[in-house]
């Protein structure tokens, strides 16, 4: 079984060797199709509509877990309204961008409110199982479901280890423009990539700003970015860090 | 030195036709039950964002497995050289690709977008192990194709070494198809119940098994409707040890699969699910897969009288073998997503999206149906063509050979030998 998990690392590695190398290329070829998100924002990050995303920007997030209330859920409102998901009467079908998991330690008692959403891996299990190439990493680090080559297979789910995604169950109305939904195919968190493009903050964060704060957006490979800065000056915390897929969210006080 | 001759079934007794009713009634309620489940979505299934695969799955790598198994009996004619078993070698090509295109079909059906089909078959993303084994199905369908025709055709069964070619090459294609099933699961990282080497060789036993039972009640039907002896003693008797040592070996890897997992720190909790806490998945465990899947065919077997008088034990061990591989493969499946994923673990957690808590799962109707009908597409097939080519044999050896007359059209006759025991 070590073998096996051996085996794994040396995959995870080759792959990111290969993702490195096909960065350029990917930028290119995923070019068209970003710029279905980009709304020509005037903020200063925001891309030019037509301009690749860049492989040199790893988008990411941290999260303080110390400074999330129990009874705040800002963040969940949010993504519903900006995404246009909510809950369907069914809770297991419910689809689920992103929740807050209560964790309590069984020994302490200590208790927590974390809230899990994709963690835009960069070995991605969902992206490398997907037989369509429906699940994609583009070049800035963002994991996101192709809906219109999804063919709502569930591998992706069953990959995940964060139970990132959900199937539509259920036929959709009122879908958001920059969030298509879609009848038996994937979903889970864009990081709202089209308002990133567009040089705006993700909706969580800036509901979760107005309430204090304990989320930091950001470029983690800009070493001048204040979320680049918070984790080289302590590294922060991921879950399931034993399986080394290299989330772009981290944790703080986990 | 007797002549090998085959048959086609030109005629049916109403028992047969009744048979085929069923089949059809079951293909058209799952053809039904997939345009109700595109319709409306998975909602009207009991699969929920817990459990995303769930029986259609369940069916779908049953067949799927059992094809590759079927293979078997050819296999062991033409690789090995057992020639008591080339008589039937036609009919394991056949039962495997019936039984393959059975599962793919419903593997397809129960997709949340099946429309999509041709998106599938034409955008693959190579780095994943589902992409992988669209090629080694197709690629099965067609090598096995070829192995039938180099057993059939007039001019290709001539040359013993094409012949021995192809047999060999369906054969590695099997083992590795097996293995690719087997690692669709092997990819899940997360998911505790498949994080286990064994699966790959407890998928490939459970292959040969299955696809044995398959073979073995094909044949005895046939051998009503044919009225000829189509598992003459001697047959009966190796096909009945066959039976015997592949669900030994299901057995042992098994039990090698649960007990290692049982020492590790880290699977104990699932395993215990699976085998003593998880309420349903444990009962099919015990009772459906040990029980009534492996123990009571077992004892059918050693306790049946020999010779033919055995011939209805070994037809039920085989459908109570196939009830177990359904079992068996209802709790690696739906058993390995039921029981929670940690993503912290060693604590307790609980969310909206149902962290922490047991995935629940009831399967619906139409999903039964979807599954159920790829047993009767792959048993359509089977019989459709069996009565447009000479696929069966006609007073195998070991029978009364005086009525063995070389047949007429596609099929090719090969010299026999008096069998030799394997
Ligand atoms: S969290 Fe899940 S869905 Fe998101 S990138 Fe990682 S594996 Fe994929
Ligand atoms: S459900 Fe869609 S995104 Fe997920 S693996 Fe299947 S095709 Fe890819």
């Amino acid at each position: 079984m070590s073998d096996a998990r051996d085996t794994r690392t040396t995959l995870a590695a080759d792959r990111r060797a290969l993702l490195r190398g096909a960065g350029g290329l990917l930028a290119v070829l995923l070019a068209p199709g970003v710029t279905l998100y980009a709304m020509g924002g005037a903020e200063a990050e925001a891309r030019a509509p037509g301009e690749a995303v860049s492989p040199k920007v790893r988008w990411g997030l941290l999260i303080d877990v110390n400074a999330c209330p129990a009874d705040c859920d800002a963040c969940v409102a949010a993504c519903r309204t900006e995404n246009g998901w909510a809950d369907t009467g069914h809770k297991a079908t419910d689809p689920h961008w992103i929740r807050k998991v209560s964790v309590r330690d069984p020994a302490s008692g200590a208790a927590r409110e974390v809230p899990v959403m994709c963690q835009h891996c960069a070995s991605a299990p969902c992206v490398d199982v997907c037989p369509t190439g429906a699940s994609f990493r583009r070049a800035d680090g963002i994991v996101l479901v192709d809906r219109h080559i999804c063919i709502g297979c569930r591998y992706c789910i069953m990959a995940c280890p964060y139970k990132a995604r959900t199937l539509v169950h259920e036929p959709v109305h009122d879908q958001t423009a920059d969030a298509p939904r879609g009848k038996g195919t994937v979903e889970g968190c864009t990081l709202c990539a089209p308002r990133i493009d567009a040089g705006r903050l993700p909706a969580c964060v800036e509901a979760c700003a107005a309430k204090g704060g304990a989320m930091l957006f950001g470029d983690l490979n800009d070493p001048n970015s204040a979320i680049a800065k918070a984790v080289a000056a302590r590294a922060p915390a991921r879950i399931r860090a034993d399986l080394r897929l290299d989330p772009g969210v981290g944790y703080r006080g986990l | 030195m007797a002549k090998l001759a085959f048959q086609t079934l030109d005629d049916h007794s109403t028992p047969f036709w009744a048979l085929i009713a069923v089949h059809v009634a079951l293909v058209a309620a799952g053809l039904g039950a997939a345009l109700y489940m595109e319709e409306n979505g998975h909602i009207v299934t009991g699969m929920n964002n817990q459990i995303v695969w769930g029986l259609p799955h369940v069916f779908a790598v049953f067949l799927i497995v059992a094809a590759s198994g079927a293979l078997n009996v050819a296999s062991v004619s033409s690789v090995f050289n057992r020639l008591a078993y080339k008589p039937y070698a036609r009919l394991s090509g056949l039962l495997a690709i019936a039984l393959l295109i059975g599962g793919l079909a419903v593997l397809v059906l129960d997709l949340g977008r099946p429309d999509r089909l041709l998106v599938a078959m034409t955008t693959y993303n190579f780095k994943s192990i589902f992409a992988w084994n669209i090629y080694l199905y197709s690629g099965f369908v067609v090598i096995v194709a070829a192995y039938l025709f180099s057993m059939m055709d007039r001019q290709a069964a001539k040359s013993a070494a094409f012949g021995k070619a192809m047999g060999w090459l369906a054969f590695g294609w099997r083992l590795v198809l097996t293995t690719g099933t087997g690692s669709i699961f092997g990819f899940l990282i997360a998911r505790e119940a498949y994080d286990a080497a064994i699966l790959a060789p407890l998928f490939i036993a459970a292959s040969f098994l299955y696809g044995l039972a398959f073979t073995v009640l094909v044949l005895l039907t046939m051998s009503r409707e044919t009225r000829d002896e189509l598992m003459p003693e001697e047959m009966l008797g190796k096909f009945r040890g066959l039976l015997v040592i592949f669900a030994l070996a299901v057995l042992y890897f098994t039990a090698v699969q649960h007990v290692t997992k049982l020492y590790s720190a880290a699977h104990q909790g699932v395993e215990l699910f699976l085998l003593r806490d998880g309420g349903i998945f444990p009962l099919i465990f015990w009772l459906g897969q040990i029980g009534i899947g492996t123990v009571l065919p077992l004892a059918l077997l050693a306790f049946a009288p020999r010779g033919t008088k055995g011939r209805l034990a070994i037809e039920l061990a085989s459908a109570l073998f196939l009830i177990g591989g359904l079992a068996q493969l209802y709790v690696i499946i739906i058993g390995g997503q039921a029981f929670p994923l940690a993503l912290f673990p060693g604590m307790e957690v609980s969310s909206p999206a149902l962290d922490g808590a047991v995935g629940r799962y009831v399967p619906a109707l139409p999903e039964l149906l979807l599954g159920a009908s790829g047993v009767s597409m792959a048993m359509l097939i089977v019989a459709l063509a069996l009565r447009l080519m000479p696929f069966l044999p006609k007073a195998p050896a070991g029978a009364v050979s005086a009525n063995a007359a070389p047949d007429q059209g596609l099929g090719g006759s090969d010299p026999m030998p008096s069998g030799r025991a394997l």
